[in-house]
């Protein structure tokens, strides 16, 4: 069975059908893409994923489990966790503070124990460290650990939020646009980054992405959107070409 | 990095002790007279106050007008329960502090649950609203003595039992400094930062706003315990918005997030009114003048050179740059 099953999702915002009848199933440890030119419900889409909206219609079920009706916290823990498209981090924190707040749910230890100090704190909290830090140093980041997020330059920011998903410890990776704002050369870096993690930490990764080349490039399989609607999917030599994709891409 | 932090625990402890020392010398010394000596209490209540409010403001990252509300139930709560026990003072005061806490944190619970859904301005005017009800309700109240205050209160925190006061005041600082360097205390600051990604990554947002809200409220209450004790009587137009902003403004002078600053803040601004009580008319005009020259100093170059990087000289020739 696969990881991920999306059957006939949807979600109107008042008359607007911003996803309609979407299908998808998902492989464990495959990467794939679902683009679609502008306004055509890709982060909608993974806001419905991850509980954000909940849907008019449809089941999501990852891993055997449904996910429909529950909240973001609550989908985070049933292992899916997403990057934002425009990035959201917890800029007055510092790098390492990042990546900790997202192993909240894995290290833990009790209030009282926050209060004083004492107990398990410096135990779990050395833990931590550790293993943020192991995160960092995949991204390259482990030299600026104490920097302040919002210090650091674009292209690493990118970076540090799919660290920060990656801590969560999740099946399932949403990246939405990670590309977004980048040269060709980080983009390249980007590319096997995204590979890098799929096969170090065995986990499936679904991404939005409007750059084609990283699309061609690293997704085994897409989907295409274009007015919520699912136009076409396969892999990405056949679907690039079909002509439907290329029309609304391009127009008549 | 862990030798850093052993550090900076040994310094804080020494400032601590230096404190606690020059303290008790004015106390002893004879070098204060009645007037200075009646404000070393309130500055130890300010402390815990503006500490307190600091978890909100500066952590949590949401703009409360309320917090006197929560320090008068817990000054209420503490006086009526030492009115009532007859034990040795101590014993009741200690009791009293318990009972103040408590009380005031479960009100922020029941007040903060449906509050905390606000977000921004709306949060703040909402909790203003809280603060003035609380004070209305208390009028009220028959037990409460109403508008005729309630008298008879053991003053059992005066400068005498400084000690004491100081105990608390420190464990109001080591809780709440240790807090937002924990677990616990990231999840306050990322729903701070963003709220949005820090549900994506498991922080349940809720949850964390009204612990901080409920912690905080424990100490206000407790610094209103202390309150009730040290004045001996307490009316309900003490803990009105004004008192709200004046610990506000001790948070916000001290820098937004900065406890030691924000203890330095509230031990100016409440000794400040009794250094200029000389000045006699141009009393209120001075301490406005000084709070508008405080925060420009906070926001200057010269005090990030001077403060952060310790060092004078370089911020002296910044200043005759002029910038």
């Amino acid at each position: 069975m696969a990881l991920l099953e999306v059957k006939h999702l949807g979600i109107s915002f008042g008359g607007l059908r911003a996803v309609d009848d979407l299908n998808m199933s998902i492989e464990q440890g495959s990467l794939v893409g679902l683009i679609g030119p502008n306004g055509a419900g890709k982060t909608t889409a993974f806001n419905l994923l991850t509980g954000v909206y909940a849907p008019s219609e449809g089941t999501i079920v990852l891993d055997g489990e449904s996910l429909v009706g529950k909240a973001p916290t609550e989908i985070c823990k049933s292992g899916i966790a997403r990057t934002f498209q425009n990035i959201r981090l917890f800029t007055k924190m510092t790098v390492l503070d990042n990546v900790k707040v997202a192993l909240h749910n894995h290290v833990e230890y009790s209030l009282a124990e926050s209060f004083f100090h004492l107990g398990k704190f410096s135990k779990r909290e050395k833990e931590m460290d550790e293993r943020a830090i192991d995160i960092l140093k995949v991204f390259d980041l482990d030299g600026q650990a104490d920097v302040l997020a919002s210090n650091l330059p674009y292209g690493k920011q990118r970076k540090l939020e799919i660290a920060r998903a990656l801590a969560t410890e999740p099946k399932l990776l949403l990246l939405d646009e990670p590309a977004a704002g980048m040269n060709p050369n980080e983009t390249q870096e980007l590319m096997d980054t995204i590979q890098l993690i799929r096969d170090k930490f065995h986990i499936t990764i679904l991404l939005i992405e409007h750059d084609m080349k990283l699309v061609s490039g690293i997704c085994e399989y897409l989907y295409v959107l274009n007015f919520g609607m699912e136009l076409a999917h396969g892999e990405p030599a056949v679907v690039l070409n079909d002509p439907k994709v290329i029309t609304a891409y391009l127009g008549e | 990095m862990n030798k850093k932090i052993n550090k900076s625990v040994i310094i804080n402890i020494i400032m601590a002790i230096v404190a606690y020392g020059i303290v008790m010398a004015l106390i002893y010394g004879g070098f204060l007279g009645r007037q200075a000596m009646s404000i070393i209490i309130p500055c130890c209540i300010n402390v815990m106050l503006a500490v307190s409010l600091c978890l909100l403001v500066g952590f949590l990252g949401e703009l409360t007008l309320g917090h006197a509300g929560f320090m008068s139930i817990g000054a209420y709560a503490g006086a009526l329960t030492t009115n009532a026990l007859n034990l040795p003072p101590m014993v009741e005061l200690l009791i009293g502090l318990l009972v103040g806490g408590i009380v005031a944190a479960v009100f922020s619970l029941i007040i903060g649950l449906p509050v905390l859904r606000l977000k921004g301005d709306y949060l703040a005017i909402v909790t203003l609203g809280f603060g003035e009800i609380i004070k209305s309700v208390i009028n009220f109240l028959g037990f409460t003595g109403g508008a005729k205050g309630l008298s008879g209160i053991g003053t059992y925190s005066n400068y005498k039992n400084f000690t004491f006061v100081y105990i608390f005041v420190l464990l109001t600082i080591l809780v709440i400094s240790n807090l937002v360097r924990s677990r616990h205390g990231r999840a306050i600051c990322a729903v701070r930062d963003n709220y949005i990604a820090a549900e994506a990554v498991g922080i349940k947002v809720s949850k964390f706003k009204t612990m901080a809200f409920v912690i905080s409220g424990f100490f206000a209450g407790m610094a209103g315990v202390f309150y009730a004790h040290n004045v001996g009587i307490l009316k309900p137009g003490n803990f009105d918005y004004n008192k709200s902003i004046e610990i506000l403004v001790m948070v916000v002078l001290g820098g937004m997030g900065n406890i030691k600053g924000a203890i330095v803040a509230a031990v100016i601004l409440t000794a400040l009114p009794e250094v200029l009580r000389s000045a006699a008319d141009f009393r209120m005009l001075l301490y406005a003048i000084v709070l508008i020259a405080m925060m420009l100093f906070n926001n200057s170059k010269f005090r990030t050179v001077m403060i952060e990087k310790r060092n004078l000289k370089k911020a002296m020739s910044i200043q005759k740059e002029g910038e």
